[in-house]
């Protein structure tokens, strides 16, 4: 908690401009080891938050050199209905893994739905570009390999800030090694043709977000917290697919009545309150 | 014997009056499609005319939304280790804070449809959840959009959204605990008028 100022600094140094920034950002990796070791935020969910920070600086800088400005031009240049095309090509390669992934987690008939899906994109949807399957009422999910994790029981561990992929938590992390081994686009060969469309699929995916992102430089009053605890509420909600025990209901009480639970007393050890937070506890009951 | 009469209709007419109050789920179907329609008519507003859009809110919106409870929700603990006159500024800021962001994403509406899920309200309920969808043209993921509404008086009111999942209020909280840790209550009312300041300004360019 003391240490709250030093760990700013990289976050300020790195919002200069684009070569300070990746000068600043090798200074602050290199200052990670120093930092990890002593910093706490008091955030039991960020442990490693000055790392955190860093690492969210340098994607920041990477989106808005690169990555932001092609998926701008990706908007402008192709009409509305190409990119839908695009979007539910992807879409529909992800519903097998979906399908998989809903299986894993014991939901058979929504695997099943999956699968239906893939089979009736993939053939009069030709190829996936056209969504069939969602005007025919089967409703599309999102599943991933750290979902299937937090539904086996796995707690979702700190929060990291990962090259390119942005937000993830320890969990997250593992399932994104996953999720990409058995990527059939990651896996895709020939090489070249490969990297075109994972390139496409990242701006496609970039460009569907540009009008989210609007709201959030709207709304953050500081962007980094924002975009974590966004992320983790979202990852929370996703594991219970949208009906997650109620967060509001305890923090109603935190607020009128004395301060007993672990996350009301935010220097409580890292490991209680963590376990605090699990999602499967809560599942299984 | 005439304002006997009168006495007794007034006395129905507000029986009635009272009999008739809105139910949660369709307060915010009405509101949701009165918004909207506007929305889909104002050219403005989809090019993103922000000012335009918070009047909009301001008109429609805001007696259906409890501020003082969002603001309570999203300080958490700290709320009650503000004075009275903080808890005033810090409701005002939020407020103008919310109703910007909430303008910001009405200006980004484009033809998604609205589903109204199934609702029932149990006897005696005065903490609700209301579900609805949002509906992409075209691209097939849909996305939640949930509204929590408590019985205040008469009157539901909201008091949280949550968009796929994350909650418009208690995103907040750590950010401005960590804020009220590091410069406490007086610093979380600067950093959010600041950002007030500099977002009137960003919605006045446009």
């Amino acid at each position: 908690m003391v240490v709250k100022s030093s760990q700013q600094v990289p976050e300020k140094t790195m919002k200069t401009t684009p070569p300070t920034r990746i000068k600043s950002l090798a200074v602050a990796i290199a200052a990670v080891g120093l930092l990890a070791g002593c910093a706490t935020s008091g955030n039991p969910k960020d442990p490693i938050e000055g790392f955190n920070r860093a690492m969210f600086a340098f994607n920041e800088g990477l989106d808005a050199a690169i990555i932001k400005p092609v998926a701008v031009g990706y908007e402008a240049i192709l009409p509305s209905p190409i990119r839908t095309g695009v979007t539910n090509f992807f879409a529909n390669i992800d519903d097998l893994f979906i399908g998989v992934n809903n299986l894993l987690q014991g939901k058979v008939p929504e695997a099943f739905s999956d699968l239906g899906r893939v089979a009736i994109n993939t053939t009069i949807g030709l190829l996936g570009i056209i969504d069939f399957a969602s005007d025919a009422g089967l409703e599309k999910h999102d599943e991933d390999f750290g979902q299937t994790f937090g539904r086996w029981g796995a707690g979702s561990g700190a929060y990291v800030v990962i090259p390119v992929f942005g937000s993830r938590t320890a969990r997250d992390t593992v399932g994104l090694v996953l999720d990409v081994a058995a990527d059939p686009v990651a896996q895709h060969k020939p090489i070249p043709a490969r990297n075109v469309a994972l390139v496409l699929r990242l701006e496609s995916d970039r460009a569907n977000l540009l009008s989210a992102d609007k709201v959030v430089e709207e709304a953050a009053l500081d962007k980094y917290s924002y975009m974590r605890d966004a992320y983790l509420q979202r990852r929370r909600n996703l594991i219970y697919d949208g009906n997650p025990p109620r967060e509001v209901e305890a923090a109603a009480e935190q607020a009128d009545g004395p301060a007993t639970t672990a996350e009301a007393a935010p220097v409580a050890s890292a490991p209680s309150v963590l376990a605090a937070r699990a999602e499967p506890a809560e599942l299984k009951k | 014997m005439k304002s006997l009469l009168v006495f007794f209709s007034g006395l129905l007419i507000a029986t009635t009056a009272m009999a008739q109050e809105v139910a949660p789920d369709v307060l915010v179907k009405n509101v949701t499609n009165e918004v909207l329609d506007i929305v889909r008519k104002d050219k403005d507003i989809q090019s993103g005319n922000t000012k335009k859009a918070i009047e909009l809110v301001e008109t429609k919106l805001l007696g259906h939304f409890n501020f003082t409870r969002m603001t309570q929700l999203a300080l958490a603990r700290d709320w009650r280790q503000a004075s009275a006159a903080q808890q005033k500024i810090l409701t005002d800021e939020f407020h103008s804070l919310l109703v910007r962001t909430y303008s910001k994403a009405l200006t980004e509406y484009k033809n998604q449809t609205i589903v109204f899920k199934p609702f029932t309200l149990k006897a005696g309920e005065t903490d609700v959840r209301v579900r609805t969808e949002i509906k992409q043209a075209g691209a097939g993921k849909n996305i939640d959009l949930d509204y929590y509404l408590e019985k205040s008086g008469p009157a539901w009111k909201v008091y949280d959204i949550e968009v796929g999942g994350i909650s418009l209020v208690t995103t907040y909280r750590d950010s401005f605990a960590t804020e009220v840790r590091n410069s406490g209550i007086d610093g979380l009312i600067k950093s959010l008028q600041a950002k007030n300041k500099s977002g009137e300004s960003t919605s006045v360019k446009k």
